[in-house]
């Protein structure tokens, strides 16, 4: 295996979750390549979440997140801020915001970096809806917006900063199938320009056809990590989700899992 | 450059067109709102029950010198105290509820259902049935600075409580509500125990009123909210962003319960001098903020400004009205303020029933 680079997230001895009940315990993952998608899955609370929250700084971890040479759980709030991206979940409901002045507040209410000048944050915020195709929407309330479009206003929020990392929990959950193609295919491209992509997935589908890298974890621990096709076994799924199950490859080379049954 | 690129730029261009065109029809807006608020001032001048148009009241605040001296005399000396009282109250509340409501996500919250103004109240009965109040403290100041220190006192409580917890807005409306009927049962306790002077005189200051402002009040208050109102306005993007969820905020690097300790500090400000000075006040800290919420959305540069405009008028106009609802009396102005803020804030609570 090839060593970890310089911009490269290395995940090692990292225990997180809260006081009393550790979530995850001594995790050392293979290094999450820049400029590709890593995939978390799991079944419900493995600690995919937890993990993508330390990751972030949002919850106290012990333990190493190393991105060249700084340790990312060491870092000042906001200049961890300026590294990582994270997407939450949901965004809030009854807001009286706009799309766009929700992506330009992301941008402008970092605190301690040099703060951009209006005129600059509103063409980068403007540049970037443009791009992700939703610049239509700019002006629109963002309680007006669909459960799509809402996705991809907070992954917009997310990414304007410009994060060299960008963590997502379940960005396609709610999501109908052309709307997952969509973010899907956007988290691809913001890897490939150079990015560490980590995102939270249930659907093991989407995970073995978008994914790069993916990371099984199973009661905080990882119980497979490699290739889509190394990672997602018969054999994992039956110890991990405890389900009889088939993985196969279709006419076009993709990788398809089909569930039969729960184990007995 | 290719079509789709040109097609792109045009797209951005557009997009931050229509960002400034927005910003700029919401200033727009906060403008309207200050000239309104001069309006009702000038009303709120020229209404009593002695008669002088919106006319005089305004000639004489302007040109003293050519007015008669009986409106003079009446503007300065009597009206305009009160109506500056309005004004800088109406304010403060409304800027204290924008503040409360953010920073514990939550479109109820204000200084009245957190327990503040409840404080406040049992502050003043302590000096007013008891006449325990701080040593030193000048007589004419005992009542105030109990209501201030009461008020303060209890949001800070609030704010350790749930800094003890470690949790979320939630705890602290919780807690809020705790200290609500805390506080109202030891009043209700101190009424019981109190003479039927002292009670009178307690619920009259319950009921607030601007009849006892002076000078001396409103140059604290004017401090309070100068030196207040920068320095919300100074958080304005961390508390937009706040508005994107707590978790966001924290993974942009704001410090949120830095945020909301300093906010609820702010309010406790606020808050502790209005009442203080006023008694109770009720709806304007919850209502202002939704209006100015409707009229310029919730970018916290322009919702902080309107919220302290939109407090200003319904304060300055339930004055007027606390003048002429009843001929020949001035109702207390907390009476009238409750009657013009519930409806409005029933249809608040309906429309947004609707909407969910």
């Amino acid at each position: 295996m090839r060593e970890a680079g310089d911009t490269d997230l290395v995940v090692s001895g990292l225990s997180a979750g809260y006081r009393h009940r550790p979530v995850v315990r001594d995790l050392t993952l293979a290094p999450f390549r820049a400029g590709q998608v890593t995939a978390l899955v799991g079944p419900n609370a493995a600690g995919k979440s937890t993990l993508l929250r330390a990751l972030s700084g949002l919850i106290p971890a012990r333990g190493a997140v190393r991105l060249g040479g700084e340790d990312l759980l060491r870092l000042p709030r906001a200049r961890r801020a300026a590294i990582v991206g994270f997407m939450p979940q949901a965004l809030p409901q009854g807001v009286a915001l706009s799309v766009i002045e929700t992506v330009i507040a992301a941008l402008r209410a970092v605190p301690g970096a040099a703060p951009l000048p209006g005129a600059a944050a509103r063409a980068r915020a403007a540049a970037l809806l443009v791009e992700m195709g939703i610049g239509a929407l700019a002006l629109e309330p963002i309680d007006r917006l669909s459960g799509g479009q809402r996705q991809l206003v907070s992954l917009a929020q997310a990414v304007v900063g410009e994060p060299r990392v960008l963590l997502l929990d379940e960005p396609t959950s709610a999501l109908d199938l052309r709307h997952q193609a969509v973010v899907m295919g956007l988290l691809r491209r913001l890897a490939r320009e150079g990015r560490v992509v980590a995102v939270v997935l249930h659907d093991l589908a989407l995970a073995a056809r978008y994914a790069d890298h993916v990371v099984v974890l199973d009661k905080g621990a990882c119980a497979a990590q490699g290739t889509p096709e190394a990672a997602i076994t018969p054999r994992v799924l039956a110890q991990v989700y405890g389900v009889e199950a088939r993985v196969e490859t279709c006419s076009q080379g993709r990788l398809q899992v089909m569930v039969d049954a729960p184990l007995a | 450059m290719t079509g789709g690129a040109r097609e792109a730029v045009g797209e951005v261009h557009a997009a931050v067109a229509g960002y400034g065109r927005l910003v700029r029809r919401r200033l727009l807006v906060i403008a309207a709102l200050a000239v309104l608020v001069l309006g009702a001032v000038l009303l709120d001048l020229a209404t009593g029950p002695s008669g002088v148009t919106v006319l005089d009241a305004a000639r004489a605040l302007v040109w003293p010198d050519s007015a008669p001296r009986t409106t003079v005399v009446i503007v300065h000396g009597l009206r305009l105290p009160q109506a500056l009282m309005a004004l800088l109250v109406g304010a403060s509340l409304a800027v204290a509820g924008a503040e409360m409501q953010t920073v514990l996500n939550n479109p109820l919250a204000s200084p009245l259902t957190l327990g503040t103004s409840s404080a406040a109240v049992f502050g003043a009965a302590l000096a007013i049935v008891l006449g325990i109040g701080v040593p030193g403290i000048p007589s004419a100041w005992i009542v105030p600075a109990n209501a201030f220190l009461f008020a303060f006192g209890s949001t800070l409580l609030i704010q350790a409580l749930s800094r003890l917890r470690g949790a979320g807005g939630e705890t602290v409306v919780l807690f809020g509500i705790a200290l609500f009927f805390s506080f109202n049962a030891l009043v209700g306790l101190v009424q019981f125990i109190a003479s039927q002077q002292a009670l009178q005189q307690l619920v009259f200051w319950t009921l607030g009123s601007l009849g006892r402002a002076n000078g001396e009040q409103l140059a604290v208050l004017a401090i309070v909210l100068a030196g207040v109102l920068p320095w919300s306005l100074a958080s304005a993007w961390q508390l937009t962003a706040l508005r994107l969820g707590a978790e966001r905020a924290e993974s942009l690097g704001i410090a949120v319960g830095r945020l909301r300790l300093l906010a609820l500090v702010r309010i406790s400000l606020l808050t502790g001098t209005a009442v203080a000075f006023v008694g109770v006040i009720g709806f304007i800290g919850l209502v202002a903020p939704h209006m100015a919420r409707l009229l310029v959305g919730e970018d916290h540069r322009l919702l902080i400004p309107a919220s302290a405009l939109c407090g200003a008028l319904v304060l300055s106009l339930a004055a007027s009205a606390s003048k002429l609802l009843v001929t020949g009396a001035v109702l207390p102005v907390g009476i009238v303020t409750a009657l013009v803020g519930v409806p409005i804030f029933l249809a608040l609570v309906l429309a947004s029933r609707r909407s969910a």
